[in-house]
């Protein structure tokens, strides 16, 4: 999952210096994996260096974390982009889901139109194993079986995601 | 039948809305099906995915809204009309076969074509065979009381296709068999919409059901919304 994207998804709540940054990452996202200030501001500096982020205020004289981030119009493109494009169906993509179903609620998207894109994307893979198991051998089957039960799990856990959005939105709403 | 348009679409929803008493199960709903397509209908459940098959299928007229079948106004027909196209171009498969307890097997599929003023032995003939492309011929002669849940099922999907219906209306038709059984019926009941040139309206809220259809639209609080993916 891209920690440049959810840095740019949580700084379009509003500018943040690079410490209120990770603490926000860790408290919704970061539950099995913390980020490292390390992290925070090589990724703070590429972002910078693309025109996603610009420097929104400075405290001098306390070094380099005290500055604040806010994020640019080129930023929020890149954000919303990447949350209504289907991610390709992989094992663990629930994290990746999870955090652009958050994201689209905090900055009062449709999160609605994140999952509905996302189950187009994962039926049209799923058609494709269907028809590949229709015509071919056993071993054929079963490969695609054991394929499309997963596909079939990711897609029962948007729909129950789904049915909790107004739920989840008034805990992650700021 | 009527005024059909020639390259129109061949079922087509325009803006319905059904209530139930205070109840909204339709909101403005709109769906087409062209010719031969198998369309899949998902959804939670309660937003609509039933009402809105009933209301394509002329068994429910729509508060506002109008459906078209062959560019006629099915909402406009008499009660008989109706229920006379419903004979001649629709099949119905339900999620409990709804076959007739009382008859055999092999009466229950020849029923349609005996209410359709066919003789016995032709109607009979013509059932036998679609039980062996079902693969049930081997129940022909048993009541589906004693049949097995995807037996009974495979017996409902003859049912619905031996007049050669133009459409075939499908309420959750695997909701009450186990995945090896479900996979079985999708596939003989898609491999004989597709021999057949029957549209298929399939509602479902398995996605692996769902993959057996040509598209999909997801029904969310009684409205109808079609995600286009790029490329
Ligand atoms: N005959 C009826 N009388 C009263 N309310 C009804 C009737 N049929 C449906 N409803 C209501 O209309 C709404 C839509 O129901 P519908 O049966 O179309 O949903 P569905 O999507 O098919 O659900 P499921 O997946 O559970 O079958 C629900 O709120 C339901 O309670
Ligand atoms: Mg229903």
């Amino acid at each position: 999952m891209s920690i440049g994207l959810t840095l740019l998804g949580l700084l379009e709540t509003g500018p943040r210096h690079g410490y209120d940054l990770k603490r926000a990452y860790d408290e919704h996202f970061g539950q099995d994996r913390p980020l490292h200030y390390g992290q925070v501001y090589s990724t703070l500096s590429r972002l910078l260096r693309d025109g996603l982020v610009e420097v929104d205020g400075v405290e001098v004289g306390e070094g380099p974390e005290r500055k604040r981030y806010a994020i640019t119009s080129a930023g929020v493109t890149d954000v919303h982009d990447w949350l209504i494009t289907p991610e390709r169906p992989e094992p663990y993509l629930h994290s990746t889901l999870y955090t652009k179903v958050v994201l689209a609620l905090m900055s009062g998207r449709s999160a609605a139109e994140v999952l509905d894109v996302q189950r187009a994307s994962h039926l049209e893979t799923m058609r494709g194993l269907t028809r590949r198991k229709l015509t071919g051998d056993l071993a054929d089957q079963l490969i695609c079986d054991h394929a499309l039960f997963h596909l079939e799990a990711d897609l029962r856990w948007l729909e129950l995601t789904a049915a909790r959005l107004d739920q989840l939105a008034k805990e992650v709403r700021p | 039948m009527s005024a059909e348009i020639d390259g129109g679409p061949l079922l087509e929803a325009v803006d319905v809305h059904k209530a139930f008493g205070p109840t909204p199960a339709l909101d403005g709903a709109a769906i087409r099906l062209w010719p031969g397509e198998v369309v899949a209908v998902m959804g939670p459940s309660g937003s609509g995915k039933s009402t809105l098959l009933h209301c394509l299928a002329g068994i429910l007229r729509p508060d506002s809204g109008t459906v078209y079948y062959r560019g006629a106004e099915l909402s406009s027909m008499s009660d008989v009309a109706r229920s006379e196209l419903r004979r001649t171009d629709f099949g119905f498969v339900f999620q409990f076969g709804q076959l007739v307890p009382e008859l055999t097997c092999l009466e229950n599929v020849a029923l349609p074509l005996r209410l359709g003023g066919q003789r016995r032995r032709e109607a009979e003939r013509a059932a036998t065979e679609w039980l062996e492309r079902l693969e049930v011929a081997d129940v022909a002669n048993k009541r589906p009381g004693e049949t097995s849940g995807g037996q009974g099922q495979r017996v409902a999907v003859a049912r619905a296709l031996v007049t050669g219906p133009k459409v075939v209306f499908a309420d959750e038709p695997t909701g009450a068999l186990d995945s090896l059984n479900g996979e079985r019926v999708m596939k003989l009941l898609v491999n004989a919409a597709k021999d057949t040139g029957a549209a298929v309206v399939l509602v479902t809220h398995e996605a692996r059901v769902a993959a057996y259809s040509d598209r999909e639209v997801v029904v969310r609080d009684g409205r109808t919304r079609q995600v286009e993916l790029a490329q």
